[in-house]
């Protein structure tokens, strides 16, 4: 372990209660993930791992343990500073996509810069950018219902991009697809990785994990086996 | 997020669902033009009391026979003794009248060649003129010597030349009054409908003698009656004290015993038009009640719609969450849409304050007087309800849990 661990967990506990019943969705977990890493967290529904990607997106705090982004530890962290860490260090994607219909994909893409506080980016170049990157240049002006799946899909990674993020969390994002343009919405991801940015991918798909270096099973709240690929 | 961006979205929004919009702006709109009219007439009943306290004369004390209702039981106007000409004189020698005039008042048929026309006839002197500033635009007013002599002329309002003289030059020009021939020696300036909606210029002006002793005939114990007295107070001398003077005066002058109630009643000019302006005010606080009412259910529309807004948009809010934004991001753009849907309402609502408010004034005879501050105070209206209705809405966004809010369905 040469680098610090882009992503930290320790003894991490997620206690829901609903009603009078308290549901044990992680049992203390630990988990360290380097920069540039591309992982795969798969296991069957309700093993923990939607928790887990609520964690490491710093939209939820732990019951017990510590969880820490780029050495920051979200429980000593106010709702502001999270949501600023959500806006710089972190990139989502959504299984269904999430873009706003109204906008056309530049206005989509330029969402997360609206409330980035502390660059001075030209929302519009940057966004531009990531739809070129994204393969997407000659569509800026579409709207999502103008747009395929899988060109939807690149929309929201290009929004995933725009804020520069060190992290993509990757929701099932060929979750709403179908098996051609999963593939390349996966090499997109693949390519994304090797630019440095670490990939952290939720799937139920063997063969969308194959894409990962690594792969991390859950099962009952607790981690079953954690491999990586040699590559 | 910049406020200026949140305003844009803000009418993005507004924009995308129109008919919804304009429905929710319905209660703000129609509140602000009411606040708007409503202070319009206000301010124009204001105006117009002062000019008319300023052209009946604000230091005049008109006088009136009969018994001001004090405690117990009244007399009706008219039962008490009448007033004479040597009260006049009286009252012309007491240091703080500037002038003093009376007169004597009858409804009367007036002919002209195949013309008649049923006016007004009012019998006075040449200080009747000059406590009411009025003054002739053609011809002259009567002197004090046809006035004593009881000479057959006659001084007449604009609404006179119109109706009896077809609008052609009515000077030297004869009219019968109930049968009893005058010749008109001047016409005198327009001055528009009273408070009371009637029209004085619909008036024939002849001398005092003339019009008892010819046409309205003389009362049948006094003599030289006169039905009403109006005093103008000397410059330098207090309205007030003046009047508290002159009733002791004439107290004195009617005999009657200290604790006995008055036989005649003294008021100012400006007293009366503040009492019948009275009822203007009490409908410019109803209709103050409406507007707020109005105000208060639009915002009420507005924040019920900012409810569904933050309903139907929970995955949207979500979303923004997840992209980084704060709850004061989300707060400010939902406190933007409101003020945008109260702003624009207000905005329409200001128009149609103006339209209302010249319409009122063009048929109902309302006075009417719009300012800055209005315009202001009624768009200032609509921003405070805004941002008072849309507060809680937007909190209720501002504090969605990020995970709940992306899984809503």
């Amino acid at each position: 372990m040469g680098q610090a661990p882009i992503i930290e967990a320790r003894q991490v506990t997620k206690v829901y209660t609903m009603g009078d019943q308290k549901v044990h969705a992680l049992r203390g977990i630990d988990l360290e993930i380097a920069p540039g890493e591309f992982t795969a967290i798969m296991g069957p529904s309700g093993s923990g791992k939607s928790t887990l990607m609520n964690l490491i997106g710093a939209l939820d705090q732990p019951t017990s343990g510590d969880m820490r982004i780029e050495g920051h530890s979200l429980s000593t962290m106010r709702p502001d500073d999270l949501a600023d860490l959500r806006n710089r260090t972190l990139g989502f994607v959504f299984q269904q996509f999430n873009l706003l219909p109204r906008a056309n994909a530049l206005q989509n893409v330029k969402l997360p810069l609206r409330y980035a506080r502390h660059e001075h980016i030209d929302a519009d170049a940057r966004a531009r950018e990531c739809l070129e990157l994204v393969g997407l240049g000659e569509r800026m002006d579409h709207r999502p219902a103008q747009l395929s799946g899988g060109q939807q899909q690149r929309v929201a990674i290009a929004r995933a991009l725009a804020g520069k993020p060190h992290i993509i969390l990757a929701d099932e994002p060929t979750g709403a697809l179908d098996t051609k343009t999963s593939a390349d919405i996966m090499e997109l991801l693949v390519s994304l990785n090797a630019s440095g940015i670490t990939i952290i991918l939720v799937t139920h798909e063997p063969e969308v994990a194959e894409f990962a270096q690594r792969q991390i099973h859950f099962r009952d709240g607790l981690i079953e086996s954690d491999e990586r690929r040699a590559s | 997020m910049k406020f200026s961006v949140a305003i844009a979205s803000a009418i993005e929004a507004l924009f995308a669902n129109l008919l919804r919009s304009f429905l929710t702006m319905l209660g703000i709109i129609i509140g602000v033009a009411s606040v708007m009219t409503m202070m319009a007439m206000g301010e124009g009943a204001k105006a117009r009391i002062d000019e008319q306290i300023s052209a009946l004369g604000a230091s005049t004390l008109t006088l009136r026979p009969g018994s001001m209702r004090r405690g117990g039981r009244s007399m009706g106007a008219g039962a008490a003794t009448p007033f004479t000409e040597a009260d006049l004189d009286a009252l012309a020698a007491l240091p703080y009248a500037g002038a003093v005039s009376g007169q004597l008042n009858s409804s009367v048929t007036a002919v002209s060649g195949q013309t008649n026309w049923s006016t007004s006839l009012t019998g006075t002197d040449d200080a009747y003129f000059e406590i009411h500033d009025w003054h002739p635009v053609e011809g002259r007013i009567f002197t004090p010597r046809e006035v004593r002599t009881g000479a057959a002329v006659a001084v007449i309002g604009k609404s006179i030349v119109e109706n009896l003289f077809d609008g052609t030059d009515p000077l030297g020009q004869r009219i019968r009054v109930n049968n009893v021939p005058v010749s008109v020696i001047g016409v005198l300036e327009e001055k528009g409908q009273s408070s009371f909606g009637s029209d004085r210029d619909d008036v024939i002006i002849i001398p005092l003698t003339t019009a008892r002793n010819r046409i309205i005939g003389a009362h049948r114990t006094t003599p030289k009656n006169v039905s009403r007295i109006e005093v103008m107070v000397a410059d330098g001398y207090d309205l007030k004290e003046a009047q508290n003077e002159l009733v002791e005066y004439m107290r004195d002058r009617r005999h009657i015993k200290a604790g006995g109630d008055d036989d005649f009643m003294v008021f100012n000019i400006a007293d009366f038009v503040r009492a019948r302006s009275a009822t203007q005010a009490t409908m410019g606080v109803l209709l103050a009640f409406m507007a707020a009412v109005a105000l208060f259910v639009g915002g009420v529309g507005v924040m019920n719609i900012m409810l569904v807004s933050v309903t139907e948009r929970t995955r949207e809010i979500g979303l923004r969450m997840a992209l980084g934004a704060r709850g004061s991001d989300i707060m400010v753009q939902f406190l933007a849409e409101a003020l945008v849907l109260c702003g624009t309402g207000g905005l329409i609502g200001v128009t149609l304050g103006f339209a209302g408010s010249w319409i009122a004034a063009k048929t109902g005879g309302w006075e009417m007087a719009i300012s800055p501050q209005i315009t202001l105070i009624s768009l200032g209206a609509a921003v405070v309800v805004g941002l008072f209705f849309g507060y809680f809405p937007a909190r209720r966004a501002a504090r969605l849990n990020p995970i709940d809010a992306l899984r809503y369905e």
